[in-house]
């Protein structure tokens, strides 16, 4: 079946400009270059009509971004984006604007997000009243019922978004992007910031609204605990890249990536009891200096020099999970999961 | 066993008399020395407020209307600000969130670390920059030496973190009190700094008020946890009583609530509705309106804590499990 989305060879750079010091720096002669973050590097994903696909890694590592070029808010560098199989770059622009509506994003701070000075029936009723998809006349009933279906009362309709609680303007971002009739919502760390029972309430109505809208998500998060309960499919990113991908339940009982399984060890679990911490060592490498090879070599108990030279293609090591690490190219050595165990 | 701190009754306000904002509204909890309580509750219940109320850093129009805190047995509550000072840093330390509420941008860690240990000891310049290279090692900086010399910005956000745990350690204080210290730093660098905490005070005998709101990291690191609710500590004991045996229904919602209690894409169990503002706490029990125990005496009465052995709540219905 062909996905939903794709992107192939997804690689976003930003170049981070001189500020006027430097500059001035520069014209006097010292050694200072402009700088190139490497966000996103070479990343094949493909989401499939009606799954969950959950997205994590540490910060910085480009999730956004990558969340960010398969909404099509940010144009890739390089690599290729397809929308139900066709080339985004080749479409016409009507087809392109389908798109834009189809794929909508909710972000973690919706107060950032949301219009200040708009009311909640204008930051609602708007797109969907200029892109034609109800009428000037109807955009009240159409307001109140989406606010009723994420959970909010229509009374507060003309209401300012300060004027709702964190949770309450998680669900105006939410229902800002139902607006739209979207296929695909992209949803940036959009409970990580709310407290475990407000995350409850909107996991269950992101959940919910699956079921009845028949959407399909990419479920951004550094919280594998969230990521582990609503997503069918895992992607791990470290710096830049996605170094694993599993069906949700192969990912978490059998991690083949040694960071997949660091990390997974050492997310902190109310099971846990005084635990003995062991964690990994160093620190997460900057995207402007990516390590050469695996970028993982310098903080991976299990590094070999090949790793510090070669970068590890991600390849099959299961049915439907795929891994970056050359260890599995070394049966001897194979696999990651086992050592974990 | 004795304990370092001792809060009773404590009492924080903000707002005007005639409409008092109870953000701390009677606070009561131990700690020993070399134990970790673990501060937990959801946004707004008044964690940070309490801490900042030991310390007397809480700033107008928030004052301690009431209740004690006893550190090592002395008064804090309206001692004067020179005692305070002379006990801040030296003998209690916090931490916060945003390690730039300890850190000052524009001074190098050398001069920072320095200043912080010639505040409360007279020794040697030398001797001082010794111990902030010595504690800068402790907390698993690479190459103290080398990076004393640098600034905040010079380093990542969990090195910062590291940083200010390292000036919160310059004195070995009996008490460091911290405020969701790793809640913005990733899980492999949060796990280096409990890792460490732990490993301080096992080595030191220091006692530790966590707060968080991640009930895993408490989980993981405490010894003993109290709850709190609409500026009160709700339920309290060891680690094990209260997250497998919750007395208080509160308590129990709040783990149900976690993903992890759940089957994956089963449906979540949250808590019914929202915490009150402090302006708007429901009569009785401050919790009964979203409770799923609660009966008409729960309106009537504020239920007082009950003990039972190491461990108390305030409930009229509290749940069976805690019993056995
Ligand atoms: N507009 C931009 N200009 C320059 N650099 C950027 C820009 N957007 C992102 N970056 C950089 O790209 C890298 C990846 O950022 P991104 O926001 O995608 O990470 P993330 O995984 O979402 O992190 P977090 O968990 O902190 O949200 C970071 O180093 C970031 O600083
Ligand atoms: N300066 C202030 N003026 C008025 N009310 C305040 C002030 N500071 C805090 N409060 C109130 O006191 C209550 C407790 O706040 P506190 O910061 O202690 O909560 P918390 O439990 O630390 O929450 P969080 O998890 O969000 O940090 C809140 O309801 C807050 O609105
Ligand atoms: S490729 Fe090498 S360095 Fe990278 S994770 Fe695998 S073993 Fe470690
Ligand atoms: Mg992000
Ligand atoms: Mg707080």
């Amino acid at each position: 079946m062909t996905p939903l989305i794709e992107g192939r060879g997804l690689t976003r750079r930003f170049t981070r400009g001189l500020d006027v010091a430097e500059k001035l720096a520069r014209a006097l002669g010292a050694n200072i270059r402009e700088e190139v973050v490497h966000a996103v590097e070479g990343v094949d994903i493909a989401i499939r009509q009606g799954e969950v696909f959950g997205l994590v890694g540490e910060s910085g590592c480009g999730k956004s971004t990558l969340g960010r070029v398969l909404a099509g808010i940010l144009p890739p560098t390089d690599g290729e984006l397809l929308w139900r199989g066709r080339d985004v770059a080749g479409l016409s622009r009507a087809d392109r604007l389908e798109m834009r509506l189809a794929v909508q994003m909710i972000f973690q701070d919706p107060m950032s997000s949301l219009n200040p000075r708009k009311r909640v029936i204008d930051l609602i009723g708007e797109a969907p009243r200029v892109h034609g998809l109800v009428r000037a006349g109807e955009v009240d009933d159409y307001v109140a019922s989406l606010m009723q279906r994420v959970g909010l009362d229509p009374a507060y309709r003309r209401r300012y978004p300060h004027q709702f609680s964190g949770g309450q303007r998680q669900r105006i971002g939410i229902a800002r992007a139902l607006a739209v009739r979207p296929k695909l919502i992209v949803c940036d760390e959009s409970v990580s910031a709310l407290d475990v029972s407000i995350q409850a309430q909107v996991i269950n109505l992101f959940m919910d609204l699956r079921e009845e809208l028949d959407l399909t998500y990419l479920f951004i998060s550094h919280d594998l605990g969230v990521v582990k309960h609503i997503s069918d499919r895992v992607g791990i990113m470290y710096l830049g890249r996605v170094v694993e991908t599993a069906g949700a339940d192969d990912f978490f009982a059998a991690p083949n990536h040694p960071y997949t399984v660091a990390l997974l060890k050492e997310l902190p679990s109310v099971k846990d009891r005084r635990r003995d911490f062991t964690p990994i060592r160093g620190e997460i490498p900057s995207p402007l200096d990516p390590p050469p090879g695996c970028a993982f070599h310098p903080r991976c108990p299990r590094a070999m020099p090949v790793c510090s030279a070669d970068l590890p293609a991600l390849k099959p090591v299961a049915a439907a999970h795929w891994s970056a690490c050359h260890l599995n190219d070394m049966p001897a050595l194979r696999p990651a999961s086992e050592t974990a165990a | 066993m004795v304990a370092v701190l001792q809060v009773e009754g404590l009492q924080t306000w903000f707002g005007t008399k005639d409409a008092p904002v109870r953000a701390v509204d009677g606070v009561s909890f131990s700690v020993a020395r070399g134990e970790i309580l673990g501060l937990v509750g959801e946004s707004g219940s008044g964690k940070s407020i309490t801490g900042f109320s030991i310390l007397g850093l809480v700033d107008p129009p928030g004052r301690v209307v009431g209740g004690r805190v006893l550190f090592q047995g002395q008064e804090l509550v309206g001692a004067p600000p020179e005692t305070l000072r002379r006990i801040r840093g030296k003998k209690i330390a916090m931490i916060f969130q945003d390690p730039m509420m300890t850190l000052n941008p524009v001074l190098s860690i050398e001069t920072q670390m320095v200043e912080a240990v010639l505040a409360h000891d007279d020794t040697p310049r030398a001797e001082a920059r010794a111990r902030a290279r010595d504690a800068l090692g402790l907390v698993g900086i690479p190459s103290p030496e080398e990076r004393l010399g640098a600034y905040p910005h010079q380093f990542s956000g969990g090195m910062r973190q590291r940083v200010a745990i390292a000036i919160a350690l310059l004195h070995k204080p009996d008490l460091i009190i911290a405020d969701e210290p790793t809640t913005a730093l990733d899980v492999t660098i949060q796990s280096q700094i409990l890792f460490e905490v732990r490993r301080l005070a096992d080595a030191f005998g220091m006692a530790l008020v966590w707060i968080s709101h991640d009930l895993g990291v408490v989980a993981s690191l405490a010894d003993r946890v109290a709850v709190m609710y609409a500026g009160r500590i709700v339920e309290s004991g060891g680690v094990d009583d209260i997250l497998d045996r919750p007395a208080h229904p509160y308590t129990r919602g709040l783990l149900d609530a976690l993903p992890a209690t759940a089957r994956r894409g089963e449906r979540l169990r949250p808590i019914p509705g929202m915490a009150p503002a402090p302006t708007a706490r429901p009569s009785g029990c401050a919790f009964r309106t979203r409770c799923f125990a609660a009966g008409p005496d729960c309106a009537a009465a504020e239920p007082e804590p009950t003990r039972a052995g190491e461990r108390q709540w305030r409930c009229f219905h509290p749940l069976a499990e805690a019993a056995a």
